[in-house]
């Protein structure tokens, strides 16, 4: 692209992610998504005259993990503010949210992008309420008369993560949110569905020309729900920044919204006329103060994190690539990890795992959590192989075999008769018998052509089913015609 | 630090309020003798005191994660000006 030749990029992030708590922030109401409009509502988060909030301990918590996580510094003191604004998203004009003393500061997350790493800063991440929903009657806000409210979603917890305007490219902005889902996914604060709006990103872009130090002017786009928005989002601004750059044009700082349908940001309000939030302290919200021990008590629950759990894989002798697929999500990392304590060869279970469970799983679309193969039952299998057992072509049907029935891999050995013929005496018979019925193919092998053998292994194989072990069968069969 | 017309008729425009002129006047005035009063307090030394946060020394006030009692359509919307098929309904809603 001609930009990138004059233009970098500077990108920082501001990722809202809906913690899993039961309820809402500040009131008993459900978090559930869906159910009838106005019906996970009450007077806290309708903003009736008189009603209190009490915040809801299990937010604080779920922030502190997701703090810990991202190596921010947990505060020892925060507090809420209110954010003024008029809109009715929200019925009190303002929202509850935590302005200059966040319960996270600073941070970081490592990124990957082609091989390259790079620490990726993070700003501050705070407590939020979500707004309600608002639906127009017209084709677009500005032509709708008047718009219907639902508030179930008012109230609804949120941790704002932002992050320094590290990063310069579009494939960077992608791996910093892949990694943070990951991560948040990981240690179990959100369930981080996409399509269900858990996660919205807001992206701030800005382009400067290459080699200066200082920051263009940026602009921001709301609210987009997914990685694609993100990326087609950004092409556009980077190219129409670039084009007003170019002209001797000035780049407006402003809020953007992104039409999915067009494929285009617009200019939502200008920063000087509208973001004026005149933030003050919550009065009806006591500050928080977090000690040390508090702080402990969530620590001992955080998981290993993707990047270490990725390094030990790596150093029990799996490939890069086998670590990171492994590691991608928890529930698979989790499976793996317990397979490996009855079954210690790490690269073979790797490729067992990659391979056929994961296309027995999604063919199925199971998710590994309810596999019907535990990973006591693989590694079982796997035994079954090295003891010469089973060949690893008969383990892929009994495994098939295990996922339809959730069986162990010995019983239906037993039951279907399949344990290979490891048994010297039992192959004698077989293997004479075939000797004696190809004399040409003997006569082949004995005069050079070493393919026949082939031929030959194959009809022992096809006299025993396949279940012929084809190490031995070589072997003796060898030896015979030598 | 004083109060300007400016600043009323922009403090005005966020709190969605129409002034009149003698209004503005008014306004102007009395916002002015209110921070000349809270100014005292600038005559203190307050280079070691913590900023307040609260107005009551209270904190951590919180509840466990357990589902309450919401309200039905009927009564959530008793007291809107307007609403339908349980949703509230409002005016036109203009960005600029």
């Amino acid at each position: 692209m001609s930009v990138a030749d004059k233009y970098e990029m500077v990108c920082g992030l501001e990722v809202h992610v809906e913690l899993q708590t039961k309820t809402k922030i500040f009131c008993g109401c459900t978090t559930e998504f869906g159910g009838d409009q106005n019906t996970h509502v009450c007077p806290v988060c309708l903003g009736m005259p008189g009603a209190l909030p009490v915040l809801n301990r299990e937010v604080v918590n779920y922030a502190i993990k997701a703090g810990l996580a991202l190596e921010s510094e947990i505060a020892e003191f925060s507090k809420f503010d209110r954010k003024n604004y008029f809109y009715p998203d929200l019925s009190k004009n303002y929202q509850t949210s935590q302005f200059d003393l966040p319960i996270c500061i600073g941070g970081r997350l490592e990124i990957e992008v082609d091989g390259e790493k790079k620490w990726i800063g993070i700003t501050r991440a705070h407590m939020e309420e979500d707004a309600g929903k608002l639906v127009h009657s017209g084709e677009t806000i500005s032509t709708s008369n008047e718009s219907s409210v639902d508030y179930n979603r008012a109230g609804v917890p949120l941790l704002e993560i932002v992050s320094e305007p590290d990063l310069s490219s579009i494939p960077e902005v992608l791996a910093y949110l892949e990694k943070l889902v990951q991560i948040l996914e990981y240690i179990e604060v959100s369930d981080c569905r996409l399509e269900q709006g858990s996660i919205r990103f807001d992206v701030n872009v800005s382009l400067r020309p290459l080699g200066t130090e200082t920051l263009g002017t940026r602009t921001e786009t709301k609210n987009l729900n997914s990685y694609s928005s993100v990326r087609r989002c950004m092409e556009f601004e980077i190219a129409r920044q670039a084009r007003k750059l170019k002209a001797g044009e000035k780049v407006v700082q402003e809020t953007r919204t992104w039409d999915e349908g067009q494929g285009i940001t617009l200019s939502l309000r200008s920063k000087e006329e509208a973001h004026d939030y005149r933030y003050f302290p919550e009065p009806d919200l006591p500050p928080l103060v977090i000690d040390r021990e508090w702080m402990e008590r969530i620590r001992k629950t955080l998981p290993e994190l993707p990047t270490v759990r990725r390094a030990r894989l790596q150093a029990l002798g799996l490939p890069a690539y086998d670590a990171a697929v492994i590691t991608q999500a928890r529930e698979m990392a989790d499976f793996f990890d317990e397979a490996l304590t009855y079954y210690g060869d790490a690269k073979t279970l790797a490729n067992w795992v990659m391979g056929d469970v994961t296309r027995l799983l999604n063919t199925n679309q199971c998710s590994v959590l309810n596999s019907p193969i535990s990973a006591k039952q693989l590694a079982e299998l796997l035994e079954l192989i090295n003891k010469g057992t089973l060949s690893g072509k008969i383990a892929k049907s009994v495994l098939e075999e295990m996922y339809s029935t959730s069986k162990d891999a010995s019983a239906i050995v037993k039951e279907k008769g399949l344990a290979q013929i490891s048994d010297e005496g039992a192959l004698h018979g077989i293997i004479d018998t075939v000797i004696s019925a190809n004399p040409q193919s003997v006569e082949d092998y004995k005069a050079g052509k070493d393919k026949a053998i082939g031929f030959l292994v194959g009809q022992i194989m096809k006299a025993t089913r396949g279940q012929a072990n084809p190490g031995l069968v070589n072997q003796l069969l060898k030896e015979k015609l030598a | 630090m004083t109060i300007s017309r400016e600043d009323v008729e922009y403090v005005a425009a966020l709190a969605r309020l129409e002034l009149t002129e003698p209004e503005i006047n008014e306004y102007t005035e009395q916002l002015n003798s209110i921070l000349g009063y809270a100014a005292m307090l600038e005559r203190l030394d307050t280079d070691n005191v913590v900023p307040t946060a609260h107005a009551v020394p209270l904190h951590n006030v919180m509840r466990g994660d357990q589902v309450g009692i919401s309200l039905n359509h009927e009564k959530a919307l008793k007291n809107a000006p307007d609403g339908e098929e349980g949703f509230f309904r409002v005016p036109r809603i203009s960005l600029t």
